[in-house]
């Protein structure tokens, strides 16, 4: 490393944490510059957790104002109308971030995620995307990869009881100790547009079906115009219109996307905060990984539903498909 | 799942245990979930050090109550709810059963397994459901117990605190641990400890025949003795003179490595000793706690591994700052991770005794890790063992029965999870805690005294407080609140030998013993045995049929621990290791054929669709990432 110390600031205040992942990792973290766009509790949850584990900065952009849905789940808003009116919803989680660590530099930005050129995105090391479009994901996802260095990227969505996040280290190397040895591993991430395109049929069977399941309604609110998250029971029958197409075309036995598990997505879009928790928290986790270079990263989507208390890891790419 | 709308969780009056790392999260997740009436009991302050990752407190809060700031902080974005908080031992009279009784669930985010057994048989007394969690770095566990349905948390064995053999601490220490153990427990206390106690520094490193009077007298620090003088006697006489006795018995390095002694002239040119004995500019002055040898020998990076001659510098400091700063304190100390300067000595000792073995340095930071038993804690895993709480608790209120599991939190993914749900298993029917099945004793009883009893086992084994001891319809000792003439008859017998009591205790007798806090009764038969090993049996008796601790010790004979497990480890512990565990060939089941086909069962992860697989145990994850 570069032989900065940690301050003794630093060690007193992480010292639990640097007794999990070493003080290399810590000063490593403390460097770091991470975006985060879309602000509903899943990404509150994650902000807390790397504004504890000690980031360099935080810069948050959503510029929406505050509505009863987006205090049910974000705990970084006070719910009084004279705090909280005129402001938007990055600015009211911001100030309540900086409270949690004053070493952390806490910032916001404005603006609407495909606004946003390679240049910006270029600042960062990592960039999590959450309560947007397809279109917008596969697009911010695509500017990070044109980065001049490489800039992880993280997209979550969370409905009803469950969740999903999404990875892109690109080309990802890092080392790990086994037994005594220190081994140098190497993974190859496809982009969200290329995972996404690895057909249904070369899947293993027991893919998750949340899986499926959030493509048929991402692509529902694609097609329909809709924003993130903007669709109810009204839809039910459209979205499984929809599914029945999509399984045909790809060839994949309508099982794998129960009516059921659509149905309960599309009726309930809030988030259940005891997933946000777990949600935000495995998130967070990941990009400490990533910061750090240490330990195994996860490859390269992640799900979580409370109904079955399953979380797992699928890697959906090329290099992976058939298998 | 809206949380708004779900009665169940609104009307649920729940208790939290508990407001550290994992209670932090966990008041967060209840509050925003709907939960509006939680009672949090925590006894501890907040310290620096859970800054980061106990997300509700700040540096302005050091030294207040956890269980109350957790609830102003929360109420501040959930002002409608009620949450009450108190400031005291969970263990304390106030929360008796009765209290126990008015929740419909309780939740756990403890730090130490005493108060987690007293909240189970608290739980079991009052019939209400426990939500049991723990973590420790990446790993992590919640449970469910629900009495008469499942296991009760103490169902299956615990990882005791790990102890070592006398003999490796005074004589072969081959790893740092023991190194720290020796330089902890033996020569800081010798040092600065109670001069009364008990300390085996002297009685297996130095011949047998020598008087151990006269061994005691080297560590006496007289007044007109000059300070450095006495540090370098000192440091002679435990790294250099016994060692060369140590190495005089010829038997002991057959198969070792020879360690090598080491006197201060060697590591230290007088000059050096000079300098260090004069150095008196300290900045630290009136307050005991901020003296320190670093500071004073201008060293700053406490990740930085000292070299011996560092190491002995910081040593002979570190002693002339005891005696010259804090002498008032000397015989009174013992140690404490939050104490600097003790911390900078038993570093040093450790080093310096460590490199006398030829074992590998350590930093300061590692060396506080290892004595302190600080317990790795991040953030995250709390936060994610913070929502599956939630999520059981919302199943308990519901009485979703069916739906019930025990998650394991991964650090290496396992069939593709990180976070594994597990059927939770049946009551144990052999648990002294939770069934009524009685427990076996085997003991002399024309040798052992009531007190034994009620010390080894009763107390130290079956985990009770305040017990009362009943021969069939004869009342042989009660503790706690008791008429002064009681206390005299009961003190009387506990230095009685068993079969000599008013009633006798003899092979045969059965023996009641019930804590009426805890609500815990349970049934001893005794067993009149002669003779005991005394290597492998040092207590001088044998208690089966309860669930006796996994990790125990390398027992060879009288073991130290490195004190863990206590209380005042100040954070979250207590993984058990669940799935190693259970492929444990258990002593216990021998003679119960029916536990076979549990431990089958117990093995089994949720699937919906596939075949159950079984879990081949290979979860390296699993192991307890203690200090390293
Ligand atoms: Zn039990």
């Amino acid at each position: 490393m570069d032989g900065e110390e940690l301050t003794a600031q630093e060690t007193a205040l992480y010292d639990r944490q640097i007794r999990v992942w070493g003080a290399d990792a810590q000063r490593r973290l403390s460097k770091a510059h991470v975006l985060v766009y879309g602000m509903k509790g899943t990404i509150a949850e994650f902000c807390k957790n790397i504004v504890l584990a000690g980031v360099g900065s935080l810069t948050l952009i959503d510029d929406r104002m505050v509505t009863e849905e987006v205090l049910s789940s974000n705990f970084l808003i006070p719910p009084d109308e004279n705090v909280y009116s005129g402001k938007t919803i990055a600015q009211l989680c911001c100030n309540s971030l900086k409270d949690f660590n004053p070493m952390v530099r806490v910032s916001v930005e404005k603006g609407d995620l495909s606004s946003f050129d390679v240049e910006f995105f270029s600042k960062f090391d990592v960039v999590v995307v959450s309560c947007c479009s397809l279109s917008a994901k596969k697009l911010a996802n695509a500017k990070c990869r044109k980065a001049s260095k490489r800039v992880a990227f993280y997209a979550v969505d969370c409905r009803d009881s469950s969740g999903e996040i999404f990875v892109d280290l690109q080309d990802y190397k890092y080392s790990k100790k086994k037994m005594e040895e220190t081994i140098e591993c190497h993974l190859n991430y496809p982009s969200f547009e290329d995972a996404l395109s690895v057909p249904w049929r070369a899947l293993h069977r027991r893919m998750s079906k949340l899986y499926f399941a959030m493509r048929v309604i991402e692509k529902f609110e694609d097609i329909e115009g809709r924003s993130a998250g903007e669709v109810s029971n009204a839809d039910l029958s459209n979205v499984l219109k929809l599914k029945r197409e999509l399984c045909t075309s790809q060839s994949l036995n309508e099982s794998h996307v129960p009516d059921t598990l659509l149905e309960r997505l599309v009726t309930d879009t809030t988030e259940f905060p005891p997933v946000c928790a777990v949600i935000g928290g495995i998130l967070g986790q990941e990009v400490i990984k990533a910061i750090s270079g240490k330990g195994d990263p996860l490859k390269n989507f992640f799900y979580f539903d409370a109904s079955d208390g399953k979380g797992v890891i699928e890697d959906i790419s090329d290099s992976n498909a058939g298998k | 799942m809206a949380s708004s709308s779900s009665s169940p969780i609104k009307d649920a009056k729940v208790l939290m245990v508990g407001a550290g790392g994992i209670g932090c999260e966990l008041l967060k997740t209840l509050a925003l979930s709907g939960f509006s009436d939680i009672h949090i009991i925590d006894m501890d302050t907040i310290e620096v050090s859970n800054l980061n990752r106990q997300f509700l407190f700040r540096q302005s809060h050091v030294g207040q109550s956890k269980a109350k700031v957790a609830r102003d902080a929360v109420l501040k974005f959930r002002p409608h709810i009620n949450i009450t908080s108190y400031h005291a031992n969970v263990k304390g009279p106030d929360f008796n059963v009765d209290f126990f009784k008015q929740f419909n669930v309780v939740l756990n985010g403890l730090d130490n397994l005493d108060a987690r057994r007293h909240v189970n048989r608290l739980c079991l007394a009052a019939d209400v459901p426990l939500v049991e969690s723990g973590t420790t770095g990446f790993l992590g566990q919640v449970t469910v117990h629900v009495k008469g349905r499942t296991e009760c948390y103490e169902c299956q064995p615990k990882p005791a605190p790990k102890t070592y053999p006398v003999c490796t601490i005074t004589s072969t220490p081959s790893k740092f641990v023991h190194c720290i153990v020796w330089a902890k427990d033996l020569l800081f206390s010798k040092l600065f400890g109670d001069k009364n106690q008990d300390n085996d520094l002297n009685v297996r490193s130095s011949d047998a025949a020598s008087s151990s009077k006269n061994v005691d007298d080297i560590f006496e620090h007289s007044k007109d003795e000059d300070i450095t003088q006495y540090g370098r006697k000192i440091f002679d006489h435990v790294f250099g003179y016994n060692i060369e006795l140590a190495l005089s018995n010829e038997e002991t390095w057959k198969n070792r490595n020879r360690p090598k002694p080491i006197y201060s002239k060697d590591v230290l040119s007088d000059e050096l000793a000079k300098q260090n004995g004069n150095l008196d500019n300290d900045n630290a002055s009136g307050d005991g706690l901020s003296v320190s040898a670093m500071a004073s020998l201008g060293m700053k990076n406490p990740q930085d591994i000292w070299s011996l001659k560092e190491n002995s510098r910081i040593l002979l400091e570190a002693l002339r700052l005891f005696f010259t700063k804090r002498e008032k304190e000397i015989g009174n100390l013992s140690f404490d991770k939050d104490d600097q300067l003790a911390v900078e000595f038993v570093t040093a000792a450790a080093n310096i005794r460590a490199a006398s073995f030829g074992i590998p340095l350590h930093s300061l930071f590692e060396a506080k890790g290892i004595a302190g038993n600080i317990v790795h804690a991040v953030a995250t895993t709390n936060a994610v063992i913070a929502g599956l709480i939630v999520i059981e608790a919302i199943k308990v209120l519901k009485n979703d029965i069916k739906s019930y599991r025990m998650t394991y939190c991964l650090e290496h993914p396992s069939r593709n999870m990180l976070l594994m749900p597990v059927e939770p298993f049946e009551p144990n029917k052999s648990c002294y805690v939770c069934s009524e099945s009685p427990i076996l004793l085997e003991i002399n009883t024309n040798r052992s005294k009531l007190k034994d009893v009620v010390e080894k086992i009763i107390k130290a084994k079956l985990g009770m407080s305040l017990p009362l001891i009943m021969n069939a319809s004869n009342l042989l000792y009660e503790a706690g609140d008791i008429e002064d003439d009681m206390v005299a008859i009961y003190n009387a017998n506990l230095e009685k030998v068993l079969a000599e009591l008013p009633s006798p205790v003899t092979g045969g007798t059965m023996l009641t013993v019930e804590d009426f806090q805890q609500e815990l009764k349970c049934n001893i038969n005794i067993k009149h045995r002669e003779e005991f090993d005394e290597e492998k049996e040092p207590d001088g008796m044998v208690l089966s049929g309860w669930t006796q601790p996994v990790s125990a010790a390398e027992n060879e004979d009288k073991s130290v621990s490195n004190g863990a497990n206590t209380s005042d480890n100040n954070d979250e512990i207590g993984i058990v290791s669940p799935l190693k565990k259970r492929k444990l060939p258990d002593d216990s089941d021998k003679s119960n054929t029916t536990d076979d086909a549990r431990h089958n069962k117990q093995l089994q992860v949720i699937d919906d669709e596939d075949d159950l697989v079984m879990l081949d145990g290979d979860l390296d994850g699993f192991k307890k990432r203690r200090v390293s």
